[in-house]
């Protein structure tokens, strides 16, 4: 069951290797209601083990391929194969996959013990063999002392936590989890997010979670499909969802981001200049970009990659000045909004390393903002 | 504890009027049970005790005066009338014999009312008002003027004999009235709504993503049925099984409207008994032994219920 680290390295980013069989191919798959196109054109694969999230707001589409591949919804046109077996016409209750509901749907008249056994009772299991594996998975959710209980003697965190080990103890090939962690309160939220992992690793069960929420993509994902109107716009990692978003969308969605429209005015193979109409001087980026000349594009800066100083910066370029309208304080860090002569407001947040930091950045204080060459991100328009 | 202070006081007086109005409203169905349930069912409690005797009214009072002074006082109570019931095997086979056919007629409305109830609580939501509407239609019109047009359906050359023998399906009329299979057709359609109604209720309130859950687990659509429906609508089956079988039990319409002359119901035993026999003790040892009879394993049962719901 649980692989070795060793084993685990090789397998850590199997989409970068082009002989890597993908264990779920979604082939162009499109999903109407009538008129409305609620999943439009998606092709996607995922890889075994894998921890994938699909990201979006409500209505994009997200819920409803995670429904068709569980089979509650089939889709309207294109494939969906799990393990290289086609799924069309497969109804759920045949499908190597489980869910873990939004709502939990444990079945109010069973206990704890009853509802994590369904799915073995329905396979026809004997009653030992039942009550061991049950017994084996409420320990590892810790939930052992709570197996008589009925549902709603639980907690949130309880529920969760059945709902689960019931969608886990069938050892489905792949686990699909809506919005998983969307009824539980901040604090445990975290927790539970490494809990989730953790478990994941542990057991290998390919994963595919529904979320709106992009922390939540962030901690948990191995890799994210962020989906907007029935398309999937991005894939990739965390890290380059949010360091290189490809779209304007991606860009706003995850995280927050300061963005500028400019056009291009220099472009070498190194670097490139952008002129904005909102900052005084180009923007110098350190790489190339493939764009056509003259082009209307976007350049894309997030709040902490922009630092405040009281004295001009000593870098020629990539910086400008403004005054500070509105100061937040986060506790680990504090927000400032900063407009800038041509009245764009720009989002800077830095770290309150030291209790007394940025003390004398105040109100309607005059101050410079730079960043370094390699943290703007050029978005076409 | 210091003196309350008067936004307090007000809050405690609001709240006490609150109180007092909270207390009106349950007072009035109260009174009304008292008025109309208990004080009439203490009459009938009082009657079956008495001994019958031919006067206006046709019973001896309880308590009698044969003289001036209190030691002349005298109680007529005659647990008779119960002895007699329990002697005279008529009474007890009427009974019975109620019970079989108020279960019968029951599990008969069940099976029809689930698969509707089930189909209207699935429907769209603009079409649930309307079908269930049509489910509760039949009110409109009178219980006994629908009992009496069941008669000019099956009877010997009503509509449904004529109907099928104009279509040549048989060459003789049918006899349908006056039947036990009548009885049981007017049961099913007079209570029905009563059990769609209590099944509609938690059939629509059910969370349909409890039934995806179970397919997702491996389980087969009837099963799931079986296994995750029907026991989450079972607060509805026992109400809707409970709103016919009880009236069904003592039902005197549909057996004497529809029924062979010689069924043996109690309501119609009752019947005879009060306006036949104008034996009133008697008639009223019947209703007595019938209701506790009724409402003894009932009160049992919900008492069991809510034990077990408690100890969830």
């Amino acid at each position: 069951m649980a692989a070795s680290p060793p084993n685990s390295m090789t397998v850590r980013e199997p989409w970068l290797d082009p002989s890597a069989e993908p264990y779920i191919r979604i082939e162009q798959v499109t999903k109407c209601f009538g008129e409305f196109v609620a999943v439009s054109d998606v092709s996607l694969n995922i890889y075994r083990s894998e921890l994938f999230c699909l990201l979006g707001g409500s209505g994009c589409g997200k819920t409803t391929l995670l429904r068709m591949l569980a089979g509650f919804e089939e889709p309207s046109s294109g494939k969906i194969f799990i393990d290289g077996i086609d799924m069309s016409g497969i109804p759920p209750y045949e499908r190597p996959v489980n869910m873990m509901f939004q709502s939990y749907a444990l079945f109010p008249h069973m206990t704890v013990e009853q509802n994590v056994g369904f799915g073995l009772k329905m396979e026809g299991k004997a009653k030992s063999e039942i009550a061991d594996r049950v017994a084996a998975m409420l320990k590892l959710v810790s939930m052992t002392q709570y197996g008589k209980r009925k549902p709603h003697q639980l907690s949130g965190g309880q529920r969760q936590r059945v709902a689960l080990a019931r969608a886990l103890i069938k050892q489905p090939k792949l686990l699909l989890l809506d919005e998983p962690l969307g009824a539980l309160d901040k604090k445990l939220r975290e927790q539970t997010q490494f809990e989730l992992v953790n478990l994941q690793e542990k057991l290998g069960v390919t994963f595919v979670v529904v979320t709106h929420d992009q922390e939540e993509a962030m901690t948990l994902a191995s890799r994210i499909g962020v989906m907007d109107h029935g398309r999937i716009v991005q894939v990739g990692t965390p890290k380059e969802i949010y360091e290189f978003p490809n779209s304007k969308y991606v860009a706003e969605f995850i995280g927050s981001v300061n963005l500028f429209e400019g056009q291009l005015i220099e472009d070498k193979a190194d670097h490139v200049r952008i002129s904005c109409s909102e900052l005084d001087q180009p923007v110098y980026v350190a790489h190339g970009i493939s764009a056509a000349p003259q082009a209307r594009l976007w350049v894309a800066i997030r709040p902490e990659k922009i630092h405040l100083s009281l004295e001009k910066p000593a870098q020629h370029e990539n910086w400008t000045r403004g005054i500070v309208k509105e100061i937040a304080y986060m506790g680990d860090l504090s927000v400032f909004l900063v407009l800038l002569a041509s009245g764009k407001t720009v989002r800077v947040t830095r770290p309150n390393m030291w209790r007394h930091e940025h003390e004398q950045m105040t109100w309607e204080q005059e101050v410079f903002l730079h960043w370094h060459d390699s943290s703007p991100v050029v978005i076409g328009a | 504890m210091s003196e309350p202070s008067s936004a307090q006081l007000t809050t405690s007086r609001r709240l006490r009027s609150g109180a007092r109005g909270r207390m009106a409203v349950v007072a009035v169905p109260y009174l009304w049970l008292l008025l109309f349930f208990l004080i009439p069912f203490l009459i009938v409690l009082k009657i079956s005790f008495s001994t019958t005797q031919l006067s206006m009214p046709p019973y001896q009072p309880l308590v009698q005066w044969t003289g001036e002074q209190l030691n002349q006082l005298r109680l007529n109570i005659n647990p008779g009338n119960f002895l007699y019931l329990w002697q005279d095997g008529l009474y007890a086979q009427a009974f019975l014999n109620s019970i079989k056919v108020a279960a019968i007629a029951t599990f008969i409305t069940l099976l029809i009312g689930y698969p509707m109830a089930y189909a209207i609580a699935r429907s769209s939501i603009k079409w649930r008002g309307v079908l269930m509407m049509m489910v509760i239609l039949p009110f409109w019109t009178s219980f006994l003027l629908r009992v009496y047009a069941w008669i000019g359906i099956l009877k010997n050359n009503g509509l449904l004999n004529n109907l099928l023998l104009w279509l040549g399906v048989i060459d003789e009329p049918l006899v349908i009235l006056q039947t036990n299979f009548a009885v049981y057709l007017g049961i099913v359609y007079s209570y029905l709504p009563f059990m769609i109604m209590p099944l509609y209720a938690t059939l629509e309130k059910m969370d349909l993503t409890l039934l995806e859950a179970a397919n997702d687990l491996g389980c087969r659509p009837l099963r799931t049925f079986l296994t995750i429906t029907v026991p989450l609508s079972m607060p509805g089956i026992v109400a809707g099984c409970m709103l016919v079988f009880i009236p069904a039990v003592g039902e005197f319409v549909i057996p004497s409207l529809l029924g062979p002359p010689d069924s043996l119901m109690i309501g119609k035993v009752l019947w005879t008994e009060f306006f036949n026999n104008r034996d009133w003790p008697v008639a009223s040892a019947v209703a007595i032994a019938l209701l506790l009879l009724l409402v003894i394993p009932i009160v049992l049962f919900q008492r069991a219920q809510a034990r077990a719901a408690e100890s969830e």
